[in-house]
């Protein structure tokens, strides 16, 4: 009777078929995942997605660029503001336009806060379903802080639609920079919620056991399946865009990449841990490089492009060259050159690339959105294959899939 | 000795039904003792889709707080729920997914349609997209928004306390409620 | 030596000669067009060579042209060298009316979804793919949506009005007339 037994988990008689349907509170998000289980072992799995397919591409041919931009923000909705900058340094490198180096600054501020904003849902998210609800509870009053500084520089919590083709909307305010410091303090801001997040997590023996050896994968077939950010760094390649193809001036900061070994959910925790880290860290640098600008400099908040960023409402009603730009940017007749381009930045779950063609029309010909999650989603069969039914929430969790980055 | 009764006089009563008070009894309508019980206990089922999914988890942090509600215990299992919140765009292939869990509900059962996306379809007004929750399934309250705050996802929840506290008990046996019901196809 | 597009290009047209075409460099990218039967042989040498080192599959996507005669619908490939830095981008274009691409899920197993996605926006038939079927639409969908000939919204609403939105509507007024008892008498 024993040797019916052959590893833990299973009990090697027929198998079972369960559906992980669509609505399952392990799955964030709705994509569906038939197991076949031997016992309480993963033998197959067949993923189906598409649950909640907005059809963003097709969407994206009927509007001009800058209404792109809260399309962006529904991709990877928890850190929506790397989605809205990615684009927009998309369409700079299409329209061709140099941005001043305190936009830059300002930029890689938001997209380092978002990308924290991102890495703690996840994380706390690793913890709840292995059963630890009280991290949660604790990251996400820092997702408050972090919200709050969101509103104030442009008014919205989650999908943020900020900044603009060529800069920001407008200056950061006083309080913003505030609530930034206050957020940073590093006896009582985040980085002390961090530290003990950390202590309750990071040594914890029932976490270890419970992601340690839990859906590793090794870094030829990580490269093979296209993973990019966390998770193709805790299987050991330092790949990351920020550091191979620099944008926003991110060559002039100090940033270290954490790279794991395994590629198992214990390894892509402690690579988002220490991510964070280095984002607080980026955040830091580019306050101080922001404080050096004095007088004039310190009210730059935009490229200099009349033909792309809306002038002023002052000067609209006043002045005819503004009331004309402004007239041509809304209703889409600015010129639009011919051509192709891909751009990618850092997303929160890896390389979120832009693919745009233009044909001189108002709108973009074809726009492609190379979304990390759909892609490594399809490791996952892979992942859990052999291990048991918990491990493949664990897994599922910790890859940090968003459903409406993958189905776009 | 028997010790005296003390009353404490600290606690303000809300929201007793008016009755017919006595010593150690109450004489009051039976649907408002029941609405009362039902709309302080409500299991949600959060139907957590998309963008709204992630207001909602603020909504069920530490800061907006969901659980002063009554709402403690979010169950996923559609049979032991009695609210249906659905939070998100519900894509045409998600519409019988929807459908079937409203289906398993027991009654009584209430939705809300939290966000413009499960208002009517949102910003997306593609092929692909249902455009509004109601063209499935019948809809208690609306929570307009793209995301809503936290507030008025409370708001809404709140409204649909109002509803639940004044319900008849007879409703969910009409003929008004069956046709309602028919219309969507529903038994 | 660092590897540059010079490079690429002269290795890939001494390998494969004239058939590659409309070379191009928009924005600092590599972008040239294959004949649709080599596009794995590209793949496959631009991974292999010790020099090219291509190993990254960065996207793969569906492109319609409908006045590209007999060449309406492309597929573009995104590769990268992450070792040298350098992406490259190369195209095939296959007629609408038999749009057969070979797959490249053999050498890249990224490009298992992505292919069954442009599969579902385009129409392109993957020669090869362990599972072609639908991956995002619905699986009941008879039509593929990218495509330049189809609209955006759903045609068979009745409850929205088009001619509030700058829409010429063709369904939607005639299916609410019809279902609407006014007659004209």
């Amino acid at each position: 009777m024993n040797d019916q037994i052959t590893t833990p988990g299973s009990i090697g008689q027929e198998t079972t078929t369960i559906n992980l349907g669509p609505t399952h509170p392990a799955t964030h998000g709705v994509f569906q995942n038939i197991l076949q289980l031997d016992g309480e072992k993963i033998v197959d799995s067949v993923s189906t997605i598409g649950y909640i397919h907005r059809a963003f591409e097709k969407i994206a041919e009927r509007r001009p660029l800058y209404q792109i931009t809260p399309l962006t923000d529904r991709l990877n909705y928890c850190s929506s503001p790397i989605n809205n900058m990615g684009w927009h340094i998309a369409c700079e490198k299409l329209l061709g336009l140099e941005l001043p180096k305190r936009v830059d600054y300002m930029r890689i501020i938001i997209m380092e806060l978002a990308r924290i904003s991102d890495h703690l849902i996840c994380n706390s998210i690793v913890g709840v379903d292995s059963g630890a609800y009280t991290g949660f509870l604790y990251l996400m009053q820092s997702r408050e802080h972090i919200y709050e500084i969101y509103e104030e520089i442009c008014g919205s919590r989650l999908t943020t639609t900020i900044g603009r083709i060529g800069g920001f909307e407008r200056n950061f305010t006083p309080v913003a920079w505030q609530k930034l410091e206050k957020f940073l303090d590093e006896k009582t801001g985040f980085p002390y919620k961090l530290r003990e997040f950390e202590n309750l997590f990071t040594r914890n023996r029932i976490f270890m056991d419970r992601t340690k050896h839990v859906g590793p994968i090794s870094a030829e077939r990580a490269l093979n399946y296209g993973f990019t950010g966390p998770n193709l760094r805790a299987a050991g390649v330092d790949y990351d865009v920020r550091n191979h193809t620099p944008y926003s001036s991110y060559e002039e900061f100090d940033f270290t990449i954490p790279v794991g070994s395994t590629g198992d959910c214990y390894d892509r925790f402690l690579v988002r841990n220490q991510e964070m880290w280095q984002s607080i860290s980026l955040i830091n640098q580019a306050l101080a490089k922001v404080k050096e600008f004095k007088g004039k400099d310190a009210e730059v908040y935009h490229a200099d492009a009349p033909m792309y960023y809306l002038p002023p409402k002052a000067d609209v009603y006043t002045k005819m060259e503004a009331l004309i730009y402004h007239f041509k940017i809304v209703m889409g007749e600015t010129e639009m050159p011919i051509g192709e381009v891909y751009s990618s930045v850092e997303g929160g779950n890896g390389e979120l690339g832009f693919y745009l063609i233009s044909d001189g029309g108002r709108t973009p010909y074809r726009l492609q959105f190379r979304r990390p999650c759909f892609i490594y989603y399809q490791a996952f069969a892979e992942l859990v294959k052999g291990s048991m039914l918990s491990d493949a929430i664990i897994t599922m969790s910790s890859l940090n899939l968003i459903a409406g980055e993958m189905d776009g | 000795m028997s010790r005296p009764v003390q009353f404490n006089n600290t606690v303000k009563f809300e929201g007793i039904p008016e009755g017919y008070m006595g010593e150690g009894f109450m004489a009051t309508n039976f649907e408002k003792v029941v609405g009362l019980a039902r709309k302080n206990s409500i299991w949600p089922l959060p139907f957590a889709t998309s963008c709204c999914g992630i207001e909602f988890m603020a909504t069920m942090a530490s800061h907006y707080d969901l659980a002063r509600f009554g709402s403690e215990r979010v169950g996923f299992s559609p049979r032991q729920c009695d609210l249906l919140m659905v939070m998100g765009t519900i894509a045409k292939k998600m519409g019988p997914v929807v459908k079937q869990v409203y289906l398993q509900m027991a009654e009584p059962r209430w939705v809300i349609a939290v966000g413009a996306c499960a208002s009517s379809g949102g910003i997306f007004d593609s092929y692909s997209v249902l455009q509004g929750i109601d063209q499935v399934i019948p809809v208690d309250v609306y929570v307009p928004g793209c995301p809503p705050r936290p507030e008025a996802i409370l708001d809404g929840y709140m409204k649909i306390q109002d509803l639940v506290a004044s319900e008849s008990l007879r409703r969910r046996t009409s003929p008004h409620y069956e046709d309602l019901l028919n219309s969507y196809g529903i038994q | 030596m660092a590897l540059t597009n010079e490079t690429i290009r002269t290795r890939l047209t001494e390998k494969f000669g004239d058939v590659l075409t409309e070379w191009a460099e928009p924005y600092n990218m590599l972008t040239f067009t294959a004949p649709a039967e080599l596009n794995l042989k590209v793949m496959q040498f631009l991974f292999d060579d010790p020099q090219m080192k291509f190993i990254f599959l960065t996207s793969l996507c569906g492109v319609h042209y409908p006045d590209r005669t007999n060449e309406e619908i492309g597929v573009v490939y995104h590769m990268h060298n992450l070792e040298d830095n350098v992406r490259l981008r190369f195209k095939v274009f296959v007629p609408v009316t038999k749009p057969d691409v070979f797959s490249a899920t053999a050498l890249f197993q990224a490009a298992n979804f992505l292919e069954r996605e442009t599969y579902d926006y385009y129409g392109v038939n993957f020669l090869g793919h362990p599972n072609l079927i639908r991956i995002l639409n619905v699986d009941e969908m008879d039509y593929f949506p990218m495509r330049k000939e189809f609209p955006l919204e759903d045609q068979s609403r009745i409850d929205k009005d088009d001619a509030m939105f700058g829409r010429s509507n063709t369904l939607s007024e005639g299916a609410r007339l019809q279902n609407s008892d006014q007659t004209n008498n």
